[in-house]
């Protein structure tokens, strides 16, 4: 689903912080990327995400050209993908249940079609009595199981997420992790970028290690 | 807040009914952004619905200047000794009126001149003691006037010391003058909806500035741009509209309370004074259309703007991908 051949990233003049990454994300895969902060794990992500294109190389995201891609299409093939930003990006001017919404309003669903989608996975991630809350009043675990559920609402075929647990305690974390398990036997690819060694221990899965801009795969 | 008793919490509330607040649009209804911006626009609005106003007084007085004194000529007889001037007035005023084109003619009176000379020469003036040239006037029909070199011919020919004035210096002077003075009230009025243009620009600009992330957001969880554009678009627009029909709205109730002022205070120097300069305070049909007209053009524009402004903002999101040098 998505393919990086010899693909390297530098930021102007400066030293390429990514370099001859070569690797795919096959369908239904579920995999881990992490390393030492700064490594580089979130422009990584950014790259698959497509909002940057590599200095060298080649990124494929289902099958197609990043460089290529014409700006009308990139909100058809952005809708394939639900992404989980490190810092939340919620609108603080919608509750948490519109927040979670707005992937399937921007599509132009009626509310009626997805209301009781949202609201059960809103009550799946602990958010069942947060619904009309505006995210300023939520806790940072709040807001992040809030942008997860963003990103799970219209069942992408891959989803990327940084740092999901990163405001969580342990316990949550496990429950998050199942969601993303759960997610992945339904036939969802799952990247997750973390530093949290347990987490990825409870997991047997696909380990993307970048470390001085190189990229380890443990399969 | 624990964010594990959040979640059995939340569990426990999914027996309870939620009941969801109506969904909010997703760009916020109002902000200090907005605001200032809805203020902006009323106050651009105003000055250029003011200006138009004003421009539109200026012409109309000016034209009326113009037309009241083409509508009438004047002939002239100098007295001289032994000259039976009534008699000369009585025949230069038979052939006036023997020309087509000419409605009325009338012979100004010694006291009606005496009248006239009042400021110069003061009160109790003997007319016989001097000189002084006696008038006809002669009103016209402006649509088909007579034949003014034939009319001075015939008067040549019959009275003595007789001159025939059509006006036509003064009022060449006077369209000239009027002309002047509509071009640098249109010229005022451009300079007032060029800054009324670039401020509705600038400022709707300013305001979408601090609704970047909104734009982004919803282009990260795949809005397509024309989504996007359709929202900030019709939330400006709403904006720009209140804005623009408030100080469209002050500058026709300006024009109302002056005309008031000046119809209650008639015949007060004040008054017959910016009568005398303006005309009437009164925009007319003409100027109420030219102020709707400046208020949608407004609306529309900054509607425009902001479609532009968003469309270039999703354009820079996605140049970002092309130049990783550029950060988010």
């Amino acid at each position: 689903m998505i393919d990086f051949d010899n693909v390297g990233l530098r930021y102007g003049m400066g030293p390429e912080v990514l370099r001859d990454l070569t690797f795919d994300v096959p369908r239904r895969s579920f995999q881990f990327l992490t390393g030492p902060s700064g490594a580089g794990k979130t422009t990584l992500m950014r790259l698959m995400f497509m909002s940057l294109q590599p200095t060298r190389g080649f990124v494929r995201v289902f099958g197609q050209d990043i460089t290529t891609i014409p700006q009308q299409e990139l909100p058809k093939l952005r809708r394939r993908i639900g992404i989980v930003f490190q810092d939340f990006r919620l609108l603080d001017h919608l509750t948490t249940y519109e927040n979670v919404a707005l992937p399937l309003r921007v599509r132009g669903k009626e509310e009626t079609s997805y209301r009781t989608d949202v609201m059960e996975l809103l009550k799946w991630v602990g958010l069942g009595d947060r619904m009309n809350v505006l995210p300023p009043i939520l806790s940072g675990g709040e807001k992040q199981r809030a942008a997860i559920a963003r990103a799970l609402i219209d069942q992408p075929e891959i989803l990327l997420a940084d740092e999901p647990t990163g405001n969580v305690d342990a316990p949550l974390a496990r429950r998050l992790l199942r969601l993303f398990l759960e997610l992945n036997k339904l036939g969802t690819a799952v990247i997750i970028a973390t530093h949290d060694l347990s987490l990825m221990d409870q997991v047997d899965a696909r380990r993307m290690i970048l470390s001085g801009g190189r990229l380890e795969i443990y399969e | 807040m624990n964010d594990m008793s959040d979640t059995e919490h939340g569990i426990g509330e999914s027996r309870r009914e939620i009941v969801l607040r109506p969904t909010a649009p997703i760009v916020p209804a109002g902000n200090i952004a907005g605001s200032s911006l809805m203020f902006v626009i009323s106050i651009m609005s105003f000055l250029a619905c003011l200006t138009l106003g004003a421009v539109i007084m200026v012409q109309d007085t000016a034209n009326s200047w113009q037309s009241q004194i083409s509508r009438e000529i004047t002939i002239q007889i100098k007295p001289e000794p032994g000259m039976d001037l009534d008699a000369e007035l009585a025949k230069a005023r038979d052939i006036a009126l023997s020309f087509t084109g000419t409605t009325a003619a009338t012979i100004v009176d010694p006291a009606a001149t005496a009248r006239l000379l009042e400021p110069w020469l003061g009160e109790g003036l003997d007319l016989e003691e001097l000189p002084v040239p006696r008038l006809v006037i002669i009103t016209i029909d402006e649509a088909a006037p007579p034949d003014f070199a034939g009319m001075r011919l015939a008067l040549e020919e019959s009275v003595q010391n007789v001159f025939l004035d059509d006006h036509r210096t003064w009022v060449d002077r006077l369209v000239a003058m009027a002309n002047t003075t509509v071009i640098i009230g249109l010229c005022v009025l451009a300079l007032v909806f060029t800054a009324t243009i670039l401020t509705v620009v600038f400022a709707t600009r300013g305001a979408l500035s601090g609704n970047h992330h909104i734009v982004e957001v919803l282009h990260f969880v795949g809005a397509e741009a024309s989504f996007v554009a359709a929202k900030f678009q019709k939330h400006f627009f709403l904006i720009a509209l209140k804005g623009a029909l408030a100080g469209g709205i002050a500058a026709a109730l300006t024009f109302a309370l002056a005309s008031i002022w000046a119809s209650a205070s008639m015949a007060t120097p004040e008054s017959d004074q910016a009568t005398a300069l303006f005309g009437g305070f009164s925009m007319g049909a003409g100027g109420y259309i030219g102020a709707l007209a400046i208020v949608i053009i407004t609306a529309v524009l900054t509607a425009l703007t902001t479609r532009i402004t968003v469309i270039r903002t999703i354009m820079e999101i996605d140049l970002i991908r092309s130049d990783p040098t550029r950060s988010i």
